[in-house]
């Protein structure tokens, strides 16, 4: 599905060269959910914006579903940290919007959208604009956009980053009941161990100034996966396994 | 009701304030602080109004046609031209600096250059207005155009958007309200320069009707050409801010200070 071959990349600032990414390898097979976890200021952001055409690689290549897309934009769809909705148009229009710049009719993307709001409860939200949304609701429909729009590969960026604990708790059981029957290929950012483990089938370890791939680490247990999960101890072995790996870095 | 009731209470004070002003004014004349022949009492310019009336709207109805025409040529222009420089960005870095330039030079002076170009028609009248009007227009809404939300151009970019696609869903949208500050401030501006072309060549409309007044020695009647003149700028104002309110619904409304 997603193969990334060699990645890195460097930023120069007041003449200063410093490398941020180095020789990343990582794939994502069709239909698995992988998190990448790693310090903050690590690179993550910056290697999602690689994938997504919007900056150039010094070397190494994207590919995805058996094509080149090195530096190509409009290949993924995508969830960022901030909801980041467009203000002028309701919750339906802006989620028809990411299936409209993908290439789908406008009647008909905002058909689909009317259908799935409805089918995960948000019906009455349909006609609201975004200013009227709580950070929780708006990230709910920041996922929608980003499963409904038609690209193979979601990528989501710290999506619940900015939330309260309780919220985030919340919206990571709603995204993994919707997700679990409604399977894509997806590569999620986060900072929290608990999350990755929660929601993924892999999780990538990454060290920081230069981002490497430390380790990966795959995440054993049977899906649907139920909310009492993190009190097993085999949860919690892996939290500590990856905790370790995480404290190295950050020592470093 | 409860936006009838908004309106309401935003009318009363300045309201109150323009009356308050006409009763010192009528007392000032009444008292004859000043002579009568250079300030004319309130309650003579309300009569005079009464009295010209019909001539007042003859000429008003030619002022506004030009306005109109100035205004919305000039409100096409400049954004016609903020939306050329902002996707050809090495004309935008050639222009703008021209552009802030050329918004010193006064109506004043292109008013007479422009009648001497093309004579006293219908056209370098407009052309005037058009002149003053896109300025400010152009310049609010390449100000709106700069100040794009980052990470909502950064999702944009993410998901393939192409340029044209950004502009009309993010940039024009997003500099919506730039646009009608600019907008307004031309509308004020429209008018006045409307009353100045026509001093030119002073045969129909307001600015004609006020120079033909005041050489005759009607302080009244200039007077009420002069309120008449502030009340379509005042309109014209009014009407754009109607229209801000019909296409930017997406925010909880401001409320008039
Ligand atoms: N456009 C850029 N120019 C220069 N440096 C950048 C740029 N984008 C990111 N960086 C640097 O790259 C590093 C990684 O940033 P980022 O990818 O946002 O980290 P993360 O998302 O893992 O927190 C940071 O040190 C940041 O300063
Ligand atoms: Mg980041």
């Amino acid at each position: 599905m997603l193969e990334l071959k060699g990645v890195s990349k460097s930023f120069v600032t007041n003449g200063e060269r410093h490398e941020v990414l180095r020789n990343i390898n990582l794939s994502v097979k069709d239909g698995e959910f992988v998190s990448m976890i790693g310090p903050s200021g690590s690179g993550k952001t910056t290697l999602f914006q690689l994938i997504g055409g919007l900056n150039e690689l010094d070397t190494g290549e994207i590919w995805l579903e058996g094509n080149n897309i090195t530096g190509e934009r409009g290949h993924i769809a995508y969830m960022p940290q901030q909801a980041s909705l467009l203000p002028w148009y309701s919750v339906k229009r802006n989620i028809a919007l990411a299936l409209q710049i993908a290439g789908a009719g406008k009647k008909e993307a905002q058909q689909q959208a009317e259908q799935w709001l409805e089918r995960v409860g948000l019906a009455e939200y349909s006609d609201e604009y975004p200013y009227k949304l709580s950070g929780g609701m708006s990230q709910r429909v920041s996922f929608l956009r980003a499963l409904l729009s038609p690209q193979k590969l979601m990528l989501l960026d710290e999506p619940f980053g900015a939330l309260d604990a309780l919220t985030r708790l919340h919206m990571q059981q709603w995204l993994l009941s919707i997700w679990e029957q409604n399977r894509r290929s997806v590569l999620l950012v986060t900072h929290s161990i608990d999350e990755a483990l929660m929601l993924s089938d892999r999780i990538v370890v990454l060290s920081s100034h230069p981002a490497t791939v430390v380790q990966e680490v795959s995440v054993p247990f049977d899906r649907p996966r139920s909310g009492e999960l993190w009190s097993t101890a085999e949860f919690n072995e892996l939290k500590q396994l990856i905790y370790g790996l995480l404290q190295a870095q950050g020592a470093g | 009701m409860d936006s009838r009731k908004r309106l309401w209470s935003s009318i009363w004070p300045p309201a109150l304030m323009l009356l308050l002003i006409f009763i010192v004014w009528e007392l000032i004349v009444r008292y004859e602080l000043v002579y009568s022949w250079l300030i004319p009492s309130p309650i003579g310019v309300g009569q005079e109004m009464i009295n010209s009336w019909s001539r007042l709207m003859e000429h008003w109805l030619a002022t506004m046609q030009l306005t109109l025409l100035g205004f919305v040529g000039g409100a096409l222009s400049g954004i016609a031209l903020a939306m050329l420089l902002h996707f050809i960005p090495i004309i935008r870095r050639a222009m703008y600096p021209v552009l802030i330039l050329s918004q010193n030079i006064p109506v004043i002076v292109i008013a007479p250059i422009l009648t001497m170009l093309l004579g006293f028609g219908m056209l370098p009248k407009v052309l005037l207005i058009v002149l003053v009007c896109f300025f400010p227009i152009c310049i609010a809404m390449l100000g709106g155009l700069a100040q794009i939300d980052y990470s909502l151009n950064n999702y944009m970019r993410m998901i393939g958007s192409n340029k044209w696609q950004t502009f009309i869903h993010l940039e024009l949208p997003s500099a919506l309200s730039n646009v009608f500050s600019g907008l307004k401030i031309a509308a004020s501006y429209s008018v006045l320069s409307a009353v100045v072309a026509e001093w030119l060549s002073p045969k129909v409309g307001l600015g004609g009707f006020m120079i033909l007044s005041s050489r005759g020695y009607m302080p009244e009647r200039v007077f009420a050409t002069v309120l008449l003149i502030v009340m379509t700028s005042l309109l014209l104002f009014w009407l754009v801010t109607l229209l801000e309110r019909l296409c930017i619904r997406w925010r909880p409304r401001k409320e008039a200070s």
